[in-house]
């Protein structure tokens, strides 16, 4: 089986990433990597603490500028975009690519409807005249807020978050927090959702509410998404093409079904010699 | 289910209760015993010159006893209600760490504000027209008068501030060098080019802005404490300019002769084109004071209005989300620097009002006024009101202006330290020690909680311990 | 659920009652808030010298609040918190840092601007850095990507390596009593399961006392002699590792999430 081609949607990428190499100082974080994301595929970046995975996160999402390489990213009306080229904040507001973080960045002071109307600034900016129709209370920035509210109450519909909307983010609990913040990129539009660990501390009840969230936002959006998990009942059960690192470099890409008898990625990652893992998904999965 | 092993039963209540009493109370005691180290040397001793002209130590221990009691007092009381409040408030009810709900529930100062706020209002709109009854004369209020053009001077520049501050949560050391860019306009323009103020108060605003934008730019890289530093040296940098550029600024002498205010064009004179002739009135100084005050009381309310708008608007939510989480911003496409640098040009705006109206009621302008003191007091006046807060900012620059006016009546004190007492020399000091109080009490300024920009259902205030305070 | 609970704890509480190992840490009636919101509504629990015990719940059920508060921040607003005959309850935190204890918090909190090594270093600072080569050289063999980074500024790791790093430093102080809150998180599966053998051999060859809050409860049953189930506050069941793994209920439990 091809594996570059593991999903049929590989054809169309939303994303190419292009021998992409990342150095701090003598160390390679990244180092030479290439691969695909599949436009409306949910693909998984997995492999061992510390190959470089965030990094690449950093890369696509503008945070870092990466030492050598490219990555394009397609929308489906054809235009593309250089992401390593384009500044941090237009790596959303143009190419349209949202995340989410390791360690959840809300803006804890500010209530959950807050969260999803500042998600919506760029488009709100636009309508308030750049704030001077919207100082003068114009109709047409008033309307413009109506429809941002609205959109924002359905996302707290879609997460169960509804009778939380003028609570602190910060009072909410941490599973609530992860979804929140899930909402709120998704808040801005993207074409491309990168999730970093969301299932991180989730337990197995909420992991399960995540899969129906991501997997709605698949189906239902134009919006496909790359995360980073360590949970394997989340990678196996949800994506559909896995890439594996391992110090930097790509050692597997493919289905699920094929990563999991990858014996490269058994020894460095997974570990299934003992039947353990099985198991554990096993109980998760009930 | 039998409660387990009875040897391992804590210390009863009344046990625990009785150590701790114990414990506060050996606190209060060394409290005290510091005190007495720092008298000995301070105030054990007089020097008096003697009729022999030698000196003569007068031992003063009466005193040194009273200092010691009031800080011993003083800190087992403090001791005592702290110990309640730290008990239910738990060390680090940091939201990071709490795993449920840490909600803000109203307390007694939130109630109160609700119906504080217009009577606030009321006394602001009727305070000259309070002066004139209450020390019975027009001349008599002129003191009140000032006094309150003062505290609104100070209210509109922690306003101005706190959109820098308290909302986008940039640390700016330098905010009076825009005070100083807008009086400078102001006396600039009108002896230069004899404009009148109403011309020049919208482009002082405008210079200042400019300014803001100038300064931010290459600034609003650095984060944090190298923000704070750098904006505090280009306050004293703008203050410099202006001494040492004499042939445009007039140096240190300052410009002297600013027209002053009209009444719309109408003069504060005693000719029949006056304001007093033209509206049958006899004439006192007096009527330009209280236009002054309300004209600075229209330009605070102004400020305040616009920025409680602007909150609502993307433009706010984006400063307070910057405040909260900068990386998180970039990652929902808000342009940071632009953010920042409207925040700083309007702030900077704002204080350049201020500085053309100093100008304009104070008909002389000279860098003296724009030192770093001033830019220390009105950060103070944001950090005690309460970041973000419109009317803790006014309530502190009430207590932080007025306070120390009044501290010039303690005649009272007299009665308790002697007649050699002077209380003016100890203006300062007490002032200090109400604002070191101050912050023991509320370390997050008077009021703490953040009002949401938007509601859905039901307006929660949010907790102050769940908002953050910036990091540059 | 909770008829099988209190069935549970009853068997429990008999079988320590005929007196197998002394307790190392006695928590009762432990009450506390954050501001006026209660967070943990009256914990009894033990750890007993040598042992595993686990805490499991869902988030928001108040199991690192228990975990912090046992460790005097916040503090216990009613209760009592015993360890090794001392009553703790009200010790600053750095008093109960000092009687070999530590812990590895939620959040990691790890020192970000100093290295790998100097974390390690304030870890053995508690107890004098007594054996530090050699506790430094065990914790390397345990994570051998600590080594390779025992230069490097714990900050610019990744999430899961400075996860390794807090568990390295607190064992660095050679503790009588481990605290380890939610140690797999954000780890890869196989580290996940060579730190819960590492924490099986400090156990087991070092007799270190572990009492360890984890989200993964299946992992966490299997490897503690015994275990507690809290829901929003409460401790609604305890029994043996295998006790809880087997019954039905702590399945529905766990699964239904902490929240009612």
């Amino acid at each position: 089986m091809s594996s570059s081609f593991a999903s049929p949607r590989m054809a169309d990428p939303v994303l190419t990433v292009d021998h992409v190499t990342m150095r701090f100082g003598g160390l390679v974080a990244v180092n030479d990597l290439s691969f695909r994301v599949g436009r409306g595929d949910i693909t998984a970046l997995i492999g061992p603490n510390g190959a470089g995975k965030t990094t690449v996160f950093n890369c696509i999402t503008g945070f870092y500028k990466p030492t050598e390489g490219m990555m394009t990213l397609r929308h489906r009306d054809g235009a593309e975009f250089l992401l390593e080229q384009l500044p941090g904040y237009a790596v959303n507001r143009n190419a349209r690519v949202a995340r989410t973080f390791q360690n959840i960045r809300l803006f804890t002071g500010m209530t959950v409807l807050e969260n999803l109307l500042v998600a919506q600034h760029n488009p709100l900016m636009l309508a308030s005249g750049f704030t001077i129709a919207g100082l003068l209370g114009l109709p047409a920035y008033r309307r413009a807020e109506k429809a941002a509210v609205e959109r924002a109450k359905d996302w707290l519909e879609r997460i169960h978050l509804m009778h939380r909307a003028d609570d602190p983010a910060g009072a909410l609990p941490y599973g609530d927090q992860r979804r929140l913040e899930i909402a709120r990129a998704m808040c801005t539009d993207p074409v491309l959702l990168c999730l970093d660990e969301p299932a991180a501390g989730l337990n197995p009840r909420e992991s399960l509410l995540l899969n129906d969230l991501l997997r709605a936002i698949r189906d239902d959006h134009d919006t496909s998404v790359l995360l980073i998990e360590h949970d394997m009942s989340v990678v196996m059960e949800i994506s559909d093409h896995v890439v594996v690192l391992d110090y930097g470099t790509k050692i597997a890409d493919g289905t699920p079904t094929e990563i999991q008898s990858d014996q490269s990625v058994i020894a460095a990652y997974l570990g299934v010699e003992d039947d353990e893992v099985e198991q554990v998904e096993a109980e998760v999965g009930v | 289910m039998a409660t387990p092993a009875p040897t391992l039963a804590a210390p009863n209540a009344a046990d625990r209760a009785a150590t701790d009493m114990a414990a506060i109370v050996k606190d209060a005691a060394l409290f005290a015993l510091v005190t007495f180290g720092l008298c000995v040397p301070i105030v054990a001793f007089r020097t008096d010159l003697s009729q022999t002209s030698a000196l003569d130590l007068v031992p003063r221990w009466g005193l040194v006893a009273i200092l010691c009691g009031l800080v011993f007092v003083g800190r087992l009381a403090q001791r005592m209600i702290l110990a309640n409040r730290d008990a239910r408030r738990a060390l680090t009810p940091s939201p990071t760490q709490a795993t449920e709900a840490v909600d803000a529930t109203p307390n007694a100062s939130q109630k109160l504000s609700s119906y504080a706020l217009p009577a606030f209002l009321g006394v602001t709109l009727a305070f000259p027209l309070l002066a004139v009854l209450g020390t019975g004369g027009l001349g008599e209020s002129r003191y009140w008068i000032d006094l309150g053009i003062l505290i609104l001077t100070y209210v509109m520049l922690g306003w101005g501030l706190n959109i820098v501050v308290g909302l986008a949560g940039l640390l700016d050391l330098g905010y009076v060098a825009f005070y100083a860019v807008g009086a400078y306009s102001y006396a600039l323009l009108s002896t230069v080019f004899g404009l009148s103020f109403w011309i020049c108060l919208p482009l002082a605003g405008l210079f200042a802005g400019l300014w803001g934008m100038v300064l931010g730019f290459p600034v609003l890289r650095l984060r944090g404490d190298y923000l704070a530093i750098v904006t505090l040296a280009f306050g004293e940098i703008i203050r410099l300019v202006l001494i040492n550029w004499t042939d445009f600024s007039g140096g240190a002498a300052g410009i002297s002769s600013i027209p002053r205010a009209t009444f719309f064009g109408v003069p504060f004179t005693a000719d029949e084109d006056g304001f007093a002739a033209k509206f049958g009135l006899d004439f006192s100084p007096m009527h330009r004071v209280i236009f002054l005050y309300y004209l600075i009381l229209v330009l605070a309310l102004i400020t305040n209005g616009v920025t409680l708008r602007l909150r609502r608007l993307p433009i706010g939510r984006a400063w307070e989300a910057l405040r909260e989480d900068e990386i998180a911003c970039r990652s929902l496409g808000i342009n940071t620097t632009n953010t920042k640098l409207t925040a700083f040009a309007l702030g900077a705006m704002f204080g350049g009002f201020a500085g053309s109206f100093f100008a304009v009621r104070q008909g002389f302008v000279s860098p003296e006024s724009f030192n770093f003191l001033e830019s220390a007091i009105i950060l103070a006046i944001v950090v005690l009101g309460g970041m973000g807060s419109q009317i803790g900012v006014a309530v502190a620059a009430v207590a932080m202006v007025g306070g120390p006016e009044m501290l010039r009546n303690l005649g009272f004190l007299k009665a308790v330290f002697g007649d050699g007492f002077d209380p003016n020399e100890y203006r300062l000091l007490l002032f200090g020690l109400a604002m070191v109080i101050m912050m023991i009490w509320r370390p997050r300024g008077l009021i703490s909680e953040r009002a949401p920009s938007i509601v859905l259902k039901e307006r929660k205030r949010i907790s102050g311990s769940l908002v953050k305070e910036g990091h540059g | 659920m909770s008829v099988a609970g209190i069935n549970v704890l009853q068997d429990e509480t008999r079988a320590r009652a005929a007196g197998s190992r002394a307790p190392l840490l006695t928590v009762r009636g432990v009450k506390t808030y954050y501001g006026n919101i209660i967070a943990l509504k009256g914990v009894d629990l033990d750890v007993n010298e040598g042992e595993i015990v686990t805490l499991i719940g869902a988030n928001g059920a108040g199991k690192s609040t228990l975990m912090m508060t046992i460790f005097g921040s916040p503090r216990a607003r009613e209760g009592s918190i015993t360890y090794a005959g001392r009553d703790i309850t009200k010790m600053p935190t750095h008093e109960i840092a000092r009687l070999n204890l530590a812990q590895s918090p939620e959040g990691r909190r790890i020192f970000p601007r100093m290295t790998v090594y100097e974390n390690l270093q304030m870890g053995a600072a508690v107890n004098g850095g007594a054996h530090f080569e050699q506790d430094l050289e065990r914790v390397c063999v345990m994570f051998p990507r600590l080594k390779e980074r025992l230069y490097q500024r714990g900050g610019t790791m990744s999430g899961g390596e400075q996860q390794m790093l807090a568990i390295a430093r607190a064992l660095m102080s050679r503790p009588r009593l481990l605290l380890l809150d939610e140690p797999s998180l954000g780890l890869a599966p196989l580290i996940v399961k060579q730190i819960f053998s590492a924490i099986k051999e400090l156990n087991e060859r070092d007799g270190m006392t572990v009492f360890l809050v984890e989200q993964n409860a299946y992992h966490a049953l299997k490897l503690a002699h015994r275990g507690y189930v809290m829901v929003t506050g409460t401790i609604t069941m305890s029994g043996t590792g295998k006790q809880l793994l087997d019954d039905p209920s702590v399945k529905a439990a766990y699964l239904e999430g902490g929240r009612h």
